[in-house]
């Protein structure tokens, strides 16, 4: 396996500077926020890194199909980089949320349907590690971390819909949802969607990165059985 | 040698369905082991709760709920380690039987047990509580769609799970996550029900209930192959 | 019966067979010996449609694997080490169930038959969980051979067996065998192999190492034969 290819160099130095560039934006340029003050920062990274979770669950569940299909080993690597990623990415999305919603809302948090989803679908992630760590036969762990994939990102919509129905029983903090209905000054709007282009890159940064090292650790293995 | 000919899918389903609720009604262990559980369940989350007249009618499709599933991935884990216990799962493969009609079979068998449980349960509750109101059609007609899309995801995810080093404890984790949708719909449309809400508020959590189990008792079904098969 | 051509099968990176030949004509009983490892029963697991082949051609009963598994299923019965029986139903109930997943008809005598020929017949409604593990073998054997199979494979079937229960499976193996069914055995016991086999295949290092036929054993022993094919 050659050494890391150049182009992944280049992208590597160019998610630094982007995610330096989206904090500059986000803490320093953007103007402060009338209503909710300088707490209301968080939501450039809030929504930058569910996007980027959402991105990462919507891939893993084809990713898993894909599997399933062409039982091709190339895909479970690929799967497992896409949920490891957005397992972090949606962690950091549920604090961001917890950090927002506390001065705002005097609550750390507030069952909003679509925090609560990220909050369940973590847990989808976790239990996808957890399947794989009980199962030794390489074969059967791709076969089962892709049927699980599949279920898990089939459910989570019905979930998001689940808990907009639920609404009316929980006792919601206040309403607003994260972001629509805030208005936007085009300073904003510029640190908004800067913050979305970054952690785009960044994903395939880290995916690029991850998959490497997926392709690595199975050579390795290979290497292993050879000399053994 | 004479070819012997294939079982029809019914055949095969039919076959499996009652050699599981044969060889459970002569041992009743599970159901008894499911049974006493729901009992212990309900009575803990009554002194969990405190729960007095008018907060209670909010809370029944919770704990009723609640109890259910737990119980449930009791008698998942167990019907299917009976299964890879003996070897039997490659019994059951060895037939010249479509591997759906395993799945149906084992589902069907999974959700007898569940509905007697819940219809001992149920009237039980009713009892200690004095709440006929689940005695609506309803109310059982949301009790059988729940149980349906909780059974046919955690048939699956039991026929997983019982092939990995955590076998019983990695159920739970598995499908709870994914069988959210289907308890939040069940409780807010029982809720519906037991405090006799309009038929337009029940309606939506019915509907979502309703496409859940079509959606995931296909994808299982489809599934199920790659799961049991090499 | 059996042709399989360059099998190969791996675990992963890991190969347990390597390109293995192997051929059996309608009412030849294999033996197949091979030490710990070699991958006897992850043979057989592909033979009977349990396993998929990595690479090479298989074929059972004139139907290939692992496309025509279903058809495949229908003229194949396997004894295994585990008995494959539910314990909490009766002998009967279990030779029911497997009659009914074959779609046999009028199961009745047939099982009855069944249950003579592997000496169960006295037990026949007594729960398989209260056999022991002689019996539950025997019943197993009744099992496999319900649907008529064309081809049966029996996987080390003298795990756990004592002296007067391994003495019994002979008396089985021997009708079986003379009623013309096409055999495959693996064993470690290397003395009922010689009894029972007319053809004896050594598998070691994923691949048939060795293969001769009772006739041309003849004065050499089995254990002999055995082990100058371990040794090359």
């Amino acid at each position: 396996m050659s050494s890391k290819p150049t182009l992944l160099k280049i992208l590597d130095v160019t998610s630094l500077i982007l995610l330096g560039a989206a904090t500059y934006l986000a803490l320093v340029y953007a103007p402060t926020e009338r209503v909710m003050g300088d707490v209301q920062r968080v939501f450039y990274f809030h929504i930058g890194t569910a996007w980027v979770g959402l991105l990462g669950f919507v891939l893993a569940a084809v990713v898993g199909v894909a599997y399933l299909v062409s039982k091709d080993l190339k895909w479970d690597i690929i799967g497992v980089a896409t949920i490891e990623i957005s397992v972090v990415f949606f962690f950091i999305t549920i604090m961001l949320g917890s950090i927002w919603a506390r001065p705002t809302w005097n609550t750390w948090w507030n069952w909003d349907p679509r925090l609560t989803t990220a909050a369940i679908t973590e847990l989808v992630y976790v239990a996808y590690f957890m399947l794989r760590a009980g199962l030794e036969d390489p074969e059967r762990r791709a076969r089962f971390g892709a049927v699980y994939a599949l279920l898990g990102g089939l459910s989570a919509p019905i979930t998001f819909m689940a808990i907009r129905l639920f609404r009316s029983i929980h006792p919601v903090v206040i309403g607003t949802g994260q972001g629509e209905t805030l208005p936007l000054s085009s300073d904003m709007k510029v640190a908004f969607f800067f913050a979305l282009f970054a952690f785009t890159v960044i994903f395939i940064d880290l995916f690029w990165n991850r998959i490497r090292l997926g392709q690595l650790e199975s050579k390795v293995e290979q290497l292993k059985l050879k000399v053994m | 040698m004479v070819s012997s000919p294939h079982p029809s899918f019914f055949q095969a389903v039919a076959a499996v369905v009652r050699k599981d609720l044969t060889a459970e009604f002569r041992s009743r262990e599970l159901l008894s082991a499911m049974l006493v559980f729901s009992l212990l369940v309900i009575l803990i989350f009554n002194y969990a709760l405190e729960l007095e007249l008018g907060v209670r009618e909010k809370v029944a499709a919770g704990v009723l709920w609640a109890t259910f599933a737990f119980a449930g991935t009791l008698g998942l884990n167990r019907s299917m380690s009976t299964e890879k216990d003996r070897g039997c799962l490659d019994g059951l493969l060895l037939a010249p039987v479509d591997r759906s009609a395993i799945f149906f079979g084992k589902a069907i068998s999974n959700l007898v047990f569940m509905l007697i449980v819940e219809a001992i349960v149920l009237p039980l509750y009713a009892l200690l509580y004095n709440e006929g109101r689940i005695f609506q059609p309803g109310f059982l007609a949301v009790v059988l769609l729940g149980s349906i899309g909780y059974i046919a995801v955690g048939t699956l995810l039991s026929a997983m799970s019982v092939q990995t080093r955590t076998r019983d404890v990695l159920l739970p984790i598995l499908l709870f996550p994914v069988a959210i949708p289907v308890l939040l719909s069940a409780v807010k449309a029982s809720t519906g029900f037991l405090t006799g809400a309009e038929m337009a508020e029940i309606w939506p959590p019915l509907n979502l209930l309703i496409v859940y189990d079509i959606i995931f008792t296909a994808v299982a079904f489809m599934v199920f192959d790659a799961v049991v098969e090499e | 019966m059996i042709e399989v051509k360059k099998l190969v099968k791996r675990f992963g990176l890991k190969a347990v067979l390597r390109g293995m030949d192997f051929h059996v004509e309608r009412g030849e009983f294999v033996a197949l010996l091979g030490p710990n490892g070699a991958g006897k029963t992850t043979f057989l697991r592909i033979l009977s449609s349990l396993a998929r082949p990595s690479l090479g051609e298989v074929k059972v009963a004139g139907f290939h694997l692992p496309q025509q598994a279903s058809q495949v299923r229908a003229h194949l019965g396997v004894v295994s080490h585990m008995p494959l029986l539910y314990g909490d139903l009766t002998a009967e109930e279990n030779l029911q169930f497997y009659a009914r997943m074959y779609g046999i008809a009028d199961a009745g005598p047939r099982i009855t038959g069944m249950l003579e020929m592997v000496g169960l017949e006295n037990r026949r409604r007594d729960l398989v969980r209260t056999f022991s593990r002689g019996m539950q073998q025997r019943l197993a054997i009744g099992r496999a051979v319900l649907h008529k199979p064309d081809v049966i494979l029996f996987d080390e079937p003298y795990t756990g067996l004592d002296q007067d229960a391994s003495s019994m499976l002979d008396k089985v193996l021997r009708s079986v065998a003379a009623q013309g069914h096409t055999v495959v055995m693996t064993s470690h016991d290397l003395a009922r192999a010689e009894d029972l086999a007319t053809r004896f295949d050594i598998l070691t290092r994923g691949v048939i190492a060795a293969s001769t036929s009772r006739e041309s054993l003849g004065r050499d022993n089995l254990l002999t034969f055995y082990k100058q094919a371990l040794a090359v």
